[in-house]
């Protein structure tokens, strides 16, 4: 492949994926900014964990990861690994919606919660479109000539990195997501939804294994698609912790609520 | 509220805690020995059927999962005061026993992923294997039963 295109190719796709970092973060530090001026303190964990997420998005689709990205199935997963996994997580956890809603003026906040609770939102939002958009984008990246088109033009590779992201975030808010939801899914839907989507990246991860992308270098592929398998694996787990403890602590609340009065009163 | 109550309405919750970690144990332990530190298993053996893969690729998420959960269900138990740890070992010896199985025999042998180690006389290691799984399976079974909720209740003086 021709290295010297991709990467001329690449120069201002760079700076616009830069750009979109950039300009992710600022809205997001003005939105703590105007929290705190009216006087509502928001965790300095969550703006943390939203620029971390915003530079692992940007390091998948632009950068030294990403061109090597072209070049070596490794790097490729990695930068997958980096933008479709990781960032979607730290994203989530630094709650930008709630964010948004609280700082934004009345008529932007209400038009947000209007299309937050809109008939495609919620769509979107629930588990199972999540997890088939995010899981199934997965295998047409893989099983189509998409991936040749990703590797030898930058444009489509920053568009399917955008996508991987968004995906993600979508998939992530819909299962471990601390955004206010009208109609919060089953617990069990939800449990069953992201186990399915964890064997289809596994399974993904050793069907790649076996059937090499042509083009590439087989041991290659295959070191890659043992990245995927254990390294995102771990990731699966954080989201698995992340799950349970929020079900643990809402079960908790509700049997303390169910016990006799009197046990409940040091509490208020 | 007593403790043996809360013991006997909450004692489907020490099996399955029980059962989902040990699934998850057993399945870490494959993956962690046989995988990553002796090198007997394969990452997969490449004639695979498809439906291999596929339940291959369920049991890992599925493991995952019980073993967080399982461990969350155990705090659950934990902080209702309601542990019955003899009953949740035998919960784990079952599940890992039957997870076993499953992989010893549909696994290695019917879907063929892989051998557990790739020598002359793998059938030994099969045994040994399956074998063990059903030791672990008649155990847990035995603890199960004899600490069934309808069980008379011998050990209520030692909680706490």
């Amino acid at each position: 492949m021709d290295a010297t295109h991709a990467h001329g190719g690449g120069g201002s796709l760079d700076a616009l994926v830069v750009f979109v970092a950039v300009v992710a973060v600022a809205c997001y530090l003005g939105g703590v900014a105007g929290s705190r001026r009216r006087g509502r303190d928001w965790p300095v964990s969550r703006t943390v964990l939203w620029c971390a997420g915003i530079a692992a998005g940007a390091a998948a689709a632009a950068g030294p990861l990403a061109a090597a990205a072209h070049e070596s199935f490794t790097a490729h997963m990695w930068a997958h690994l980096l933008g479709g996994m990781a960032a979607p997580l730290l994203m989530v956890l630094a709650a930008p919606v709630t964010l948004a809603l609280r700082t934004l003026d009345v008529t932007p906040a209400r038009r947000l919660s209007r299309l937050l609770r809109s008939a495609p939102a919620r769509f979107l939002s629930h588990p199972i479109p999540a997890a088939v958009i995010n899981a199934g984008g997965l295998w047409l990246i893989y099983l189509t000539p998409l991936f040749d088109a990703m590797r030898t033009q930058p444009l489509v590779h920053v568009l399917v990195h955008a996508h991987l992201v968004a995906a993600g975030y979508l998939f992530l808010a819909a299962v471990i997501g601390l955004d206010p939801r009208p109609h919060p899914p089953g617990r069990v839907l939800t449990s069953i939804v992201l186990v399915a989507t964890m064997a289809s990246h596994g399974i993904l991860a050793k069907y790649l294994y076996a059937n090499p992308p042509a083009g590439l270098d087989v041991l290659d592929v295959r070191a890659g698609a043992q990245l995927m398998y254990y390294t995102g694996a771990w990731v699966e787990a954080v989201t698995i912790v992340i799950f349970c403890a929020q079900w643990y602590r809402a079960t908790g609340v509700t049997s303390r609520a169910s016990r006799p009065a009197g046990t409940r009163l040091e509490r208020a | 509220m007593s403790a043996p109550t809360t013991r006997s309405t909450r004692s489907a919750q020490n099996l399955w805690s029980g059962v989902l970690f040990g699934v998850g144990l057993i399945a870490f332990i494959d993956e962690a020995v046989f995988h990553q530190l002796l090198h007997w298993h394969h990452f997969y053996d490449l004639s695979t059927p498809a439906m291999g893969l596929v339940s291959d690729g369920i049991f890992h998420a599925v493991s995952w999962f019980a073993t967080i959960a399982g461990l969350f269900l155990l705090a659950d138990l934990r902080r209702h005061d309601a542990l019955h740890w003899r009953r949740w070992t035998g919960g784990v010896l079952l599940g890992a026993g039957v997870f076993q199985l499953y992989d010893g025999t549909v696994h290695h042998k019917v879907f063929g992923i892989h051998e557990i180690r790739y020598v002359e006389d793998v059938f030994v290691y099969d045994l040994v294997w399956n074998l063990a799984a059903a030791a672990m399976i008649v155990a847990g079974a035995v603890l199960v039963h004899l600490t069934r909720s309808t069980a008379p209740v011998r050990v209520a003086s030692s909680v706490r």
